[in-house]
């Protein structure tokens, strides 16, 4: 029966296989044969140019810099959404204070912060980002209108037009945008631990710092991890907020160029496609760089409950 | 569930999804529109019978496919024309398309070689010109030119522009591979009851308008604004400012991207200019952080005297404007009056709305008869009507009444005479114009975190770049 069972396999798995092979697989590999040409974008006559479009590329100021800020989002978004995520989550679900028939229970008011926390994941990032736009707007932002009515009309940052806090501003955009989802996902994860681990641990007289790193986040690390690969590619990507928000885009200066939006001027605005597929071989790259190193740090042993 | 230590299908599968998601969405997107083949040609309309009404030779029984830039100007105008070209050819089937997005419409229609018969090629996702006409894409437009206008047959459609148009969309050779519909005035723009208010005129010297900004800025009025977050605006009225002191050698030597270039004293003169309104504190506060529509309105409201910009202006500000608010355009002051090389009134002006005619398009004599429709009186009228903004005809605004804006466009070009220059590093080299020396310098030099002698030099690093980037490619003036 084996043979037959491999023929069964086979024929499910060939239609999808095909799919991926024919709309992802081979612009992988043509976008790798483009890294090596000339092609404009614009027509379809071009020639292989060999490793100029990657000698450009290492030799590129805005290539590096835009890489140094997608290694910055690699490192701080995904600590700070997951973070905070983390945070509500716990709050949300054991945090608050005891009640009667209940070991554990979440804040008072959990199940409405819940939907607000999750609301801006309803919103497009498009909206999200023009939203912020005028937030940020140093005349009569709202940000900048707080910072007045508290009386601190001396402190008015350009925010999005001061180099040193743009890609800051883009950063708060992008963990306010995710946090909620994160929130629901790990409220989802942490309602699934058994009650009883925490009476246990109440009844030896651990605090709520404790039970978190003892009981919840080891129980919810495969939680955390697929977030932290989401998150990850939120932070190699963070096009649309830069494209929509900043200045320029991608300014003051290149203080917010990131490779995804230095990629799409390249290819669509300058005629430099094949430039621009050299620089998306190097955003693979990177992408590879960085599974491979999740997949290893978040190889633990798994608990089961 | 299986042990700890076996590759469970759960994970197997999570993993999967996860290097999956993050790979595809990063290099594919570019490929999808990759290499067509390059079009038969053989499926191009013959041509028509040329007579003295048909001097194109249209084919009157072939479809006409147009796709206009649907921005500032929006695309009325354009179903106009068209309506006049199918009363004059009332077999043609005319197909009329309109986006904003131009080049993620278009690009795959040129790589599979059926792009339509005329293209208003323009607005932020604009195809780049300088490729377009290497790679051989466009049609020569000179049979248009050299035809009977629609309004004198005595007259070349060439002859009926005004200066400096047909020269914009000249590249290297004797081609003329665009036209630009619309022509647009750049310069200081501000509002006549505003200056009354502080009993002043526009300032015709610099010293002038350093008194303004400081009279103003005793009120609480700011002097300047600008499109912060785009400060590629500044050069409208800063580059002919530089023509003014230096004349109009300077702009060409930049545009020819010659070493040394933006060393020219004019160019350290014109900078330390704007950048002393900057050190004087008569820039509106958080003007760095602000868009194009923002520093406008902002401008609109009274809150800053000056606005770099262009004749577009007028309309794109139309919902913000007060009424009483008497939109007017003035040429840069005179630096020095005596030692400036060009008299006061020296203007940037040029074309815009690139108008194109693909090589590859099945129509091109019918892509070519619109815009000569489009360049007849009644068309051009009804332009100047429609979006207030001149057009490429030379004159056509008689009997009309202008808006504000537009008569004082009208008043500037005739007070500058000769003295229109056209930068072309606007069109030749966008992103040095735009992004380094735009945003990465001169944005930071009037945001006061750079001086102008550090502006000039990243410039020229910024220009010499260029000219070494062998994947640009390079005009020059003549």
């Amino acid at each position: 029966m084996q043979h037959g069972k491999y023929r069964f396999i086979v024929g499910f798995l060939i239609v999808p296989l095909a799919i991926y092979g024919i709309f992802v697989i081979s612009p992988f590999v043509q976008a790798i044969y483009y890294s090596f040409t000339d092609w404009t974008g614009l027509s379809p006559d071009f020639e292989v140019v060999g490793f100029d479009n990657y000698r450009k590329m290492f030799q590129d100021d805005v290539f590096w810099k835009s890489v140094g800020h997608n290694v910055l989002l690699l490192l701080v978004l995904p600590l700070v959404t997951l973070g905070l995520g983390l945070f509500f989550a716990f709050m949300l679900n054991v945090g608050g204070r005891r009640r009667k028939n209940a070991a554990v229970a979440g804040v008072r008011g959990s199940g409405l912060y819940k939907v607000i926390y999750f609301f801006p994941q309803v919103l497009s990032i498009a909206i999200v980002a023009l939203l912020f736009q005028f937030a940020y707007n140093p005349n009569s932002g709202a940000l900048n209108s707080f910072l007045k009515a508290i009386g601190l009309g001396s402190v008015q940052p350009d925010w999005l037009g001061d180099p040193q806090l743009a890609l800051w501003c883009v950063m708060a955009v992008m963990v306010w945008s995710n946090v909620g989802f994160y929130v629901v996902l790990f409220s989802a994860g942490m309602s699934s631990i058994p009650k009883d681990f925490y009476e246990a641990a109440l009844l030896d007289g651990a605090n709520r710092v404790q039970t978190f790193f003892r009981i919840t986040l080891p129980l919810l690390w495969d939680t955390v991890q697929t977030g932290w690969v989401y998150m990850g590619i939120m932070a190699l990507d963070g096009f649309a907020v830069v494209q929509i928000m900043t200045v320029g885009p991608g300014g003051p200066d290149y203080s917010t160029e990131v490779l995804a939006y230095f990629l799409y001027t390249k290819a669509f605005r300058d005629g430099q496609a094949g430039y621009a597929t050299t620089l998306g071989v190097a955003l693979l790259i990177v992408t590879m760089i960085f599974a491979g190193v999740v997949m290893k740090l978040g190889r633990r042993e798994r608990l089961e409950f | 569930m299986g042990s700890t230590s076996e590759f469970g299908r759960r994970d197997l599968i999570k993993r999967a999804v996860a290097v999956g998601l993050i790979a595809v969405p990063s290099v594919s997107v570019l490929t999808a529109c990759a290499s067509g083949d390059s079009g038969d040609k053989s499926d191009k309309a013959d041509k028509g019978q040329k007579t003295g009404k048909n001097p194109l030779a249209v084919n009157e029984t072939a479809a006409l496919d147009v796709v206009i830039f649907d921005g500032g100007f929006g695309q009325q105008y354009a179903k106009d024309a068209e309506a006049a070209y199918q009363s004059a050819f009332p077999k043609a089937r005319v197909k009329h398309g309109a986006t904003q997005e131009i080049q993620t419409q278009l690009q795959p229609r040129f790589n599979g070689g059926t792009p339509p018969d005329l293209i208003d090629n323009s607005g932020a996702k604009q195809m780049d010109m300088g490729t377009l006409v290497g790679k051989k894409q466009l049609t020569d437009l000179n049979a248009l030119l050299d035809a009977p206008s629609i309004d004198d047959p005595a007259k070349k459609v060439r002859d009926t522009l005004r200066p400096g148009v047909v020269e914009m969309g000249r590249f290297d050779g004797e081609e003329t591979w665009i036209l630009y519909y619309a022509y647009t005035v750049y310069g200081v723009w501000y509002s006549r009851t505003a200056l009354e208010k502080l009993d002043a005129r526009y300032p015709e010297t610099w010293d002038e308008m350093l008194a303004l900004c400081e009279k103003a800025k005793k009120k609480g009025i700011a002097g300047w604004t600008y499109p912060g977050k785009y400060p590629y605006y500044l050069p409208f009225s800063l580059y002919p400012f530089i023509a003014k002191i230096g004349g109009r050698e300077v702009l060409d030597r930049i545009d020819n991207l010659e070493p040394n270039a933006w060393k020219d004293p004019a160019v350290k003169a014109a900078f330390e200019a704007y950048y002393e309104l900057y050190k004087k504190g008569y820039i509106l506060r958080g003007t760095p952080g602000l868009t194009h529509i923002e520093s406008q309105t902002a401008w609109n409201q009274g809150k800053a005297l000056f606005i770099p910009n262009g004749s577009w202006v007028e309309n794109e500000s139309k919902k913000t404007t007060p009424a009483d608010f008497k939109l007017a355009v003035g040429a840069p002051s005179s630096l020095d009056a005596k030692t400036d090389k060009l008299p006061f009134g020296t203007i940037w002006a040029s074309g815009g709305e690139p108008f194109i005619v693909p090589k590859n398009a099945k129509n091109p004599q019918g892509g070519m008869e619109l815009l000569r429709i489009m360049l007849g009186k009644k068309s051009s009228q009804n332009f100047i009507k429609q979006v207030s903004s001149l057009t490429s005809l030379n004159g056509g605004t008689e009997g009309l009444t202008l808006p504000p804006g537009l008569a004082s466009s009208q008043e500037a070009l005739t007070k500058a005479g000769r003295n229109v220059v056209n930068p072309r590093i606007q069109d030749w080299y966008v992103a040095l114009q735009k992004e380094k020396i735009g945003v990465a310098a001169i944005g930071e030099m009037m945001a006061g975190r750079m001086t102008p002698d550090e502006a000039i030099a990243k410039i020229q690093k910024f220009s010499d770049e260029t000219r070494e980037d062998s994947s640009v490619k390079k005009y020059k003036h003549k």
